[in-house]
């Protein structure tokens, strides 16, 4: 009796070793960050890349009822692609787009913003990315959806889709 | 003896060795957190050999942490917090990764069990 | 193209031959001895024909640049050296499922031949078993991962020029590491077969001793050369980075190690048979599941092949069906162990042997557990955790100083019984000139880490041993040196990962930077326009305590197709350290990033891991009085 039961039992550690495995292969195996659910967003200053004056962001997120933070580089080809959605987005009434220049030289960002249009209400400076880090971003473009509270809603990670403009206006509405 | 001829050997050697002995005293904290970071640009490398723009980022604001008087484990919590669990190369000793630490000493104290048994149940 | 359908009819062929060999081996099991028809030995050479001539029709469509082949277009390029267009025949994931069929039927082929003087059954079964991996492997290639796929209209040029696998020691680590890894099938094949046809006893254990050892010789070399390629070639000054594809190399290599201990216990008194036929089989499925693991997709690595979910689950099927029939076999034929009538004795050899088992087993567990732990995890919590270098550390490192002991002791204990008077005052007096000698080189050199001076003490313990017997006693002599490389190897790993001192900094030329007593000096950069990329050297002259002047120069290459930046380190070896540079391009091209590594005993590194295998070599072209 005693050698089936342990039969029995070491064919189903089996089987689920294998259920397992077999789950496991439908993950993707790059790693990304899940989702900052609730969470406020990180405090900071920062210099504006047209006033040189520091400004704290906490200023800025009470101006209108929901904020999009955007971080973005002239250097980024996914940021150039996303650019006009952004564009769209800020003329709603409900936002603002405000934009954290990441790693980049001033003057590029402003040819940039000069050939494609400004679509932020404001444009900060992160020249040595450690205020994107402490948001929790890792690479550009990222996209934050933030409520008058400083909480973040939705962050959106590289380009924003179509689908992702369309929630966003969702939400605000 | 042939004993003391060993000891005299080694010694000798030792000496000549001393000068590429020297421990490094060069050492950096900052080095040694960003060695247990995993970068999450090429997921591969550790945020220390990395060159990503994330990397290089993510080790000025490690050095800035430090000046502020933040310890190594703070350091840690806090990207844990930003990241996730999945940044720091050395698995936290929690209840969730309880069987990762112990299932290993469980079957080495198994192991040494039977051979117990084995080797004095004659 | 007429290539391409060679040797995909001949991998069709040697398929049905596999199909045939399964069913005719298990007939002729049932004929009495005089009716076995021998042909079926030269039917298994005729399939590794297939497999070879298969191969090498692989191999020409890639130096001819076939682009035909979809495989070739893929991995190859006219601009290739034609090394590396060869090498590139299974770097790549069917061709290397091309090389696992051509080791599974070469081994098969040469046991054939080899073991002419075992029984008929016994050889007969090995076949059976074998072919049942043989046929698995072939329905793999042939069904999701075929070599030989068709591709029109044929493009001009192929995609394959990643200059990063264009490299002597990556290009033979696949062949040399899959002779070990998949050659540990044979030994697989060959216990399960004994096990059925009853046959374990000591001739047998002769027998599949020196294939234990050749296989745990290629399985080292392939891994040595996996690490030398990273230290060299990655610029990261690191040889192990317990990445999961290293560590799914590591698993077999411990078990078989355990194996290749255990089978000279069963050699000498026919003890622990059920416990050698567990490492048998578990030495090949830890290879199986590796090849699963890598493979599937389903760990996160930079070294894995491209992912597809349908080979994934082939392989997961195979692999658990090759695992469960050979549990199945195991419990139905069970052996019984003699133990009333050969006792173990607490002070043997025996013993010694166990306890080393012990330890393997559970760094074996250490890895794996390491390794798979995350995959369950997420699965069941959706939790994503990372298992590092200081996990391994953490776990391995505190054990090693009682290993390190038992090995200096237990191979002076006799068979069967012997007196724990061995550890006489000629031990005690090692020991305390270990300490002795550990505690000088800890005070002056201000470690601090107290766990790696322990392990210091231990390592000299085993070294200082090893070397009085070698000069003592001429016995066991293959032995001695394997066990003195390992003991080198200790002692070279350990005194590398304390002393080595590492300085980064950004720099333009003319710069001179000092620390320690080193003076880096950024002389100047030559760009020259290669063939197929740009390079910028670096020259650096660096001066250590103001007198050894070194000049070093690493390189940044910029390639235009693919559009890919690698960084070649630069490395000045002597015998007692490494000097080890590596530039990185900072934005803008005006600053470069300079890592730059002191790294002792690099050499000692490998030289000792190549003295174990040279002990391992002696022990296999032993021949006994």
């Amino acid at each position: 009796m005693k050698k089936k039961t342990s039969y029995i039992i070491l064919t189903l550690l089996f089987i689920f070793i294998f259920v397992l495995l077999f789950r496991g292969m439908h993950n993707t195996n790059t790693y990304k960050p899940s989702e900052i659910k609730n969470k406020n967003l990180f405090e900071f200053s920062s210099k504006d890349l047209f006033l040189n004056k520091k400004v704290n962001i906490k200023e800025l997120l009470v101006k209108k009822n929901f904020t999009l933070i955007n971080i973005w580089s002239s250097w980024c080809v996914p940021c150039k692609l996303e650019h006009e959605k952004l564009m769209n987005l800020s003329n709603l009434d409900n936002l603002t787009i405000i934009g954290l220049n990441y790693k980049d030289k001033p003057i590029n960002a402003k040819k940039f913003i000069n050939d494609l249009g400004n679509p932020y209400s404001k444009i900060l400076l992160d020249p040595d990315g450690t205020i994107s880090i402490q948001l929790g971003a890792y690479g550009v473009p990222e996209t934050f959806l933030i409520n008058k509270d400083s909480k973040i809603l939705k962050k959106y990670i590289g380009e924003l889709t179509i689908e992702q403009t369309l929630e966003i206006e969702k939400i605000i509405n | 003896m042939r004993d003391l001829k060993f000891l005299l050997v080694i010694i000798l050697s030792l000496f000549f060795l001393q000068h590429y002995l020297k421990a490094n005293e060069n050492f950096l904290l900052v080095d040694k957190i960003s060695k247990n970071l995993r970068c999450l640009i090429c997921q591969g490398q550790s945020i220390y050999d990395s060159q990503s723009d994330f990397a290089l980022s993510m080790k000025l604001l490690i050095k800035r942490k430090l000046e502020q008087g933040n310890s190594e484990d703070e350091i840690y919590q806090y990207l844990k917090n930003k990241y996730g669990e999945w940044i720091v190369y050395d698995p936290e000793l929690n209840k969730k990764n309880l069987l990762l630490w112990a299932f290993p000493l469980i079957l080495f104290i198994i192991g040494g069990i039977l051979i117990f048994r084995k080797v004095f149940n004659n | 193209m007429f290539f391409s359908q060679l040797g995909y009819y001949s991998l069709i062929l040697g398929f049905l031959l596999s199909l045939f060999l399964l069913f005719y081996s298990a007939n002729s099991l049932k004929l009495s001895f005089q009716n076995i028809n021998q042909k079926i030995f030269s039917i298994s050479f005729i399939q590794l024909f297939t497999v070879v001539l298969s191969f090498f029709c692989l191999i020409y469509s890639f130096v001819i640049s076939d682009f035909s082949n979809e495989t070739v277009y893929n991995n190859s390029h006219t601009t290739k050296p034609i090394f590396y267009k060869i090498s590139g025949t299974w770097g790549n994931h069917e061709g290397s499922i091309l090389l696992w069929l051509f080791v599974l039927t070469l081994f098969l082929f040469l046991f054939i031949i080899s073991s002419k003087k075992q029984s008929i059954k016994y050889r007969l079964l090995t076949i059976f078993f074998q072919q049942i991996i043989i046929s698995g492997f072939f329905l793999f290639l042939l069904l999701t991962s075929n070599p030989f796929k068709f591709l029109f209209p044929v493009p001009n040029e192929g995609l394959g020029l990643n200059p990063i696998l264009q490299d002597p020691a990556l290009a033979i680590h696949p062949p040399i590491l899959y002779l070990g890894y998949v050659g540990s099938s044979i030994i697989f094949s060959a216990s399960l077969s004994a096990l059925v046809q009853k046959n374990i006893n000591k001739n047998w254990a002769t027998h599949i001793k020196k294939w234990i050892f050749a296989t745990w010789i290629f399985l080292t070399l392939g891994i040595l050369l996996g690490s030398i390629w990273a230290y060299y070639e990655l610029g990261w000054g690191g040889f192990w980075f317990w990445d999961p594809v290293e560590n799914v190399s590591l698993m077999p290599w411990l078990s078989l190690t355990a194996l290749l201990h255990t089978i000279t216990i069963l050699e000498k008194r026919l003890l622990f048979k059920s416990w050698t036929l567990i490492l048998a089989i578990a030495t090949f499925s830890l290879s199986m599941s590796g090849t699963f693991l890598v493979r599937s997709g389903i760990l996160n690595s930079v070294h894995t092949f491209a992912n597809d979910p349908k080979r994934g689950i082939f392989i997961l099927i195979f692999l658990f069906v090759l695992i469960f029939l050979s549990l199945v076999i195991f419990f139905v034929y069970q052996v019984k162990e003699d133990f009333p009538k050969n006792k173990i004795f607490f002070i043997s050899k025996e013993t010694s042997i166990l306890i080393n088992n012990w330890f393997m087993m559970y760094f074996l567990s250490v890895v794996l557990i390491g390794t798979t732990y995350p995959i369950f995890l997420e699965v069941i919590t959706n939790d994503k955790i990372s298992v590092g270098p200081p996990f391994y550390y953490k776990l391995i490192v505190p054990f090693l100083f009682p290993f390190l002991i038992f090995m200096a002791i237990g191979p002076k204990f006799n068979w069967i019984k012997d007196s724990y008077k061995k550890i006489n005052n000629q031990q005690i007096i090692f020991f305390v000139i270990s300490i002795l000698t550990t505690f000088f080189i800890v005070v002056n050199s201000s470690i601090e880490d107290l766990l790696l001076s322990t392990l210091i003490v231990g390592a000299l313990y085993l070294f200082i041993n090893i070397l009085s017997d070698l000069i003592n006693k001429k016995n066991n002599f293959s032995q001695k040196i394997s066990h003195l490389g390992f003991s080198l190897l200790v002692i070279s790993i350990i005194f590398n990962s304390l002393f080595s001192s590492e300085f980064s900094t950004n720099m333009k030329v003319g710069d001179k930077v000092n620390f320690d007593n080193i003076e880096i000096n950024l002389k100047n950069i030559d760009t020259i326009d290669k063939k197929n990329y740009k390079s910028i050297i670096a020259n650096f002259e660096i001066v250590q305590n103001q007198k050894d002047k070194v000049l070093l120069n690493p390189e940044i290459r910029i390639y235009n197709q693919p559009n890919i930046l690698t960084s070649e380190a630069d490395i000045k070896s002597s015998i007692l350290e490494d000097k080890f540079i590596v530039i990185n391009l900072v934005k803008g091209q005006e600053y470069f990033n300079v890592r730059y590594q002191v790294k002792p005993f690099m050499i000692w590194i490998w030289l000792s891991t190549l003295i174990l295998i040279i002990g391992g070599f002696l022990s296999f072209i032993k021949k006994y009085q």
